[in-house]
């Protein structure tokens, strides 16, 4: 025992690299957390300045730019959410559907490509393409009688714009762990099912999508974690002066009034605000989940 | 399993027909913007705009892409992508298969909490300011190392890469090894690591498309132009509208040295460019990829 244990410090050694680096740069910064509190000093750095209580939460409460960042922001997580969370729960069932090994990988290895393509590559893409005069999709829909959209620069195309380009990116890949349980159903349960005169479809509803809500609901629990979260880079990188009065979040505000502001303490508060609200989705969901769905994530 | 499920009633056939349907719709929409870049890239833009290519290039020129090779933007962001994406995934590796090796010993005492400590920070996190301000504070501002230090730990991979080690090693080769005087160092360079070929290839790719794609830390920590990243100089390129404007010599503006309409064959040019690499590993690297994802899904 006692050998056993003096070998120990080589597990220490391996992961000392690990807890430095997490330490001081997941750790580091939560130590400045209380910058929301204080009145932020130049001359004395992240600590030195005064205790302000809680008066940055309530200038952000009181702002006229709160109730609109809160309603953007939701909106674009809440949809996202939804249809991000369905689509590859659709299309895992769909691929589970197809006969023959060759053409089921060609499918799959199609529909998850676009997942590696960078997030400015694909708001680039989003761009030639919406193109009100010469766009790809803006002639495809003109033959649906849709002209004189401004895809990008328009307050009720903005969120629809940002969803379905989502879904498009990442759906397939998303499909992939649904696959994977999808390929653990035990074979007795489609001959049970056969037997007892199942039609496919039918066999979908009652074997597969059971077999699917173990998974279903740990992704939708950590999904939920991350409610506020939404992408900073997309949305960042889709605003422009047009589609602002939608588009600001309250990761892009955070941003521009802190870095490129620098209102350290305020955007510091509203940074915080942000974290917490997800934290008390997590946690929420996961109690649910706890509950109806006897699954958790701790 | 398959030939089970082959139709038997005309209801069945009809799902079949619509689940063939659907899904070739699917693979359709994803595959064919991705498509037409291309072509558009080689293509006459005058024909683009026409909408007379859709399925072929249109008056094939090379246009674009002489413009994108002969602007040093790209290069210098070319080049500091792949610098910061192969010291930054060699980091990664280091730091995160060894403390992955160790979190799966079972009579590792500090095991729990220490994971705990790691996953903490994937739902928990001191929000931008405070970590802007600590990074002025190291002097990562404006250096490289922003690039490579901050992300040194996936807790993500982390935890794929320990359920790997948890269900894919033997503990039978572990005590077999132990018995013959194996410390954990040993065990770990001459078994764990031949081992896991698989699991070390899975997670090198996550960190490789990870580092590939960065456009963040360039755009909050980095403030030379010669130090950014290849994402920084594609949003110039593509979002801004800005690097090539009057970048062939012109007068400057959207009148430059060339119109509008093959500022959008050079946007095409520089997609496939940014994106080849990516692309033309993707053949070869997908099975992995998958495994990384089915790895992930088991429960930790």
């Amino acid at each position: 025992m006692k050998r056993h244990f003096a070998r120990q410090w080589q597990l220490w050694a391996m992961l000392a690299p690990a807890i430095v680096v997490t330490a001081i740069f997941a750790y580091g910064p939560m130590y400045g957390i209380q910058l929301a509190f204080r009145e932020f000093d130049f001359a004395a750095g992240l600590t030195g300045g005064e205790w302000v209580g809680l008066k940055y939460f309530q200038q952000f409460f009181d702002s006229p730019q709160f109730w609109t960042l809160m309603r953007n922001t939701v909106t674009i997580s809440l949809t996202t959410l939804v249809f991000g969370f369905i689509a590859p729960i659709a299309l895992a069932l769909l691929i589970n559907q197809v006969i023959g090994v060759r053409r089921k990988r060609f499918t799959q290895t199609a529909t998850y490509l676009p997942h590696f393509i960078s997030i400015v590559v694909i708001v680039g893409m989003l761009q030639v393409f919406l193109s009100p005069s010469t766009g790809l999709i803006t002639r495809f829909l003109e033959n649906f009688g849709i002209t004189g959209v401004n895809f990008l620069g328009d307050t009720s195309t903005f969120v629809p714009v940002y969803v379905i380009s989502e879904v498009w990116q990442h759906c397939g890949w998303n499909s992939i762990i649904y696959l994977a349980a999808l390929a653990n159903v035990d074979t007795q349960l489609y001959e049970a099912a056969r037997i007892d005169g199942a039609s496919r479809f039918q066999i979908i509803r009652h074997v597969d999508i059971p077999a699917l809500i173990p998974t279903m609901v740990i992704l939708f629990v950590l999904n939920m974690g991350g409610v506020l979260n939404t992408g900073f880079e997309k949305i960042f990188l889709m605003q422009n002066t047009l589609n602002l009065p939608v588009s600001e979040v309250i990761s892009t505000y955070v941003y521009k009034i802190g870095i490129v502001g620098s209102q350290f303490s305020y955007s510091t508060a509203i940074g915080l605000f942000n974290t917490i609200i997800n934290f008390a989705f997590l946690v929420g969901a996961n109690q649910l989940a706890k509950r109806v769905a006897n699954t958790s994530l701790w | 399993m398959l030939s089970r499920l082959k139709n038997r009633t005309p209801g069945d056939l009809v799902f079949s027909a619509f689940v063939a349907v659907t899904l070739a719709v699917v693979v359709y929409v994803t595959l064919y913007p991705i498509f037409f870049v291309v072509i558009a890239s080689i293509s006459d833009p005058a024909q683009v705009s026409a909408g007379n290519v859709s399925f072929w290039p249109q008056g094939v020129n090379w246009f674009g892409y002489e413009q994108i090779l002969a602007d040093q933007r790209v290069w210098t962001g070319y080049r500091n992508t792949i610098l910061y994406t192969v010291v930054g995934t060699a980091v990664n590796m280091l730091v995160t298969i060894p403390a992955a090796y160790a979190l799966s010993r079972r009579e590792f005492a500090a095991r729990r909490p220490l994971m705990f400590f790691f996953a903490f920070t994937m739902f928990f996190n001191g929000g931008l300011i405070p970590t802007y301000l600590l990074y002025r504070d190291l002097g990562l501002l404006n250096n490289m190392w922003v690039f490579i230090l901050p992300s040194a730990l996936n807790v993500y991979n982390l935890i794929i890469a320990r359920a790997f080690y948890e269900n894919s090693i033997p503990e039978e080769l572990h005590e077999a090894a132990t018995l013959d005087g194996a410390t954990y160092f040993s065990f770990f360079f001459k078994m764990a690591i031949p081992l896991s070929k698989a699991i070390l290839s899975v997670i090198m790719l996550y960190y490789l498309v990870q580092h590939w794609n960065d456009f963040f830390t360039g755009l909050v920590f980095i403030r030379d132009y010669d130090k950014q990243p290849l994402q920084i100089v594609l949003r110039d390129i593509l979002i801004s509208n800005t690097a090539f404007a009057g970048g062939a010599g012109g007068a400057g503006g959207t009148g430059g040295g060339y119109g509008q309409q093959f500022a959008d064959q050079i946007k095409y040019g520089v997609i496939v460019v940014s994106t080849l690499p990516v692309v033309i590993l993707y053949p070869f690297l997908q099975k992995y990829f998958e495994k990384g994802v089915m790895i992930g899904s088991v429960k930790g």
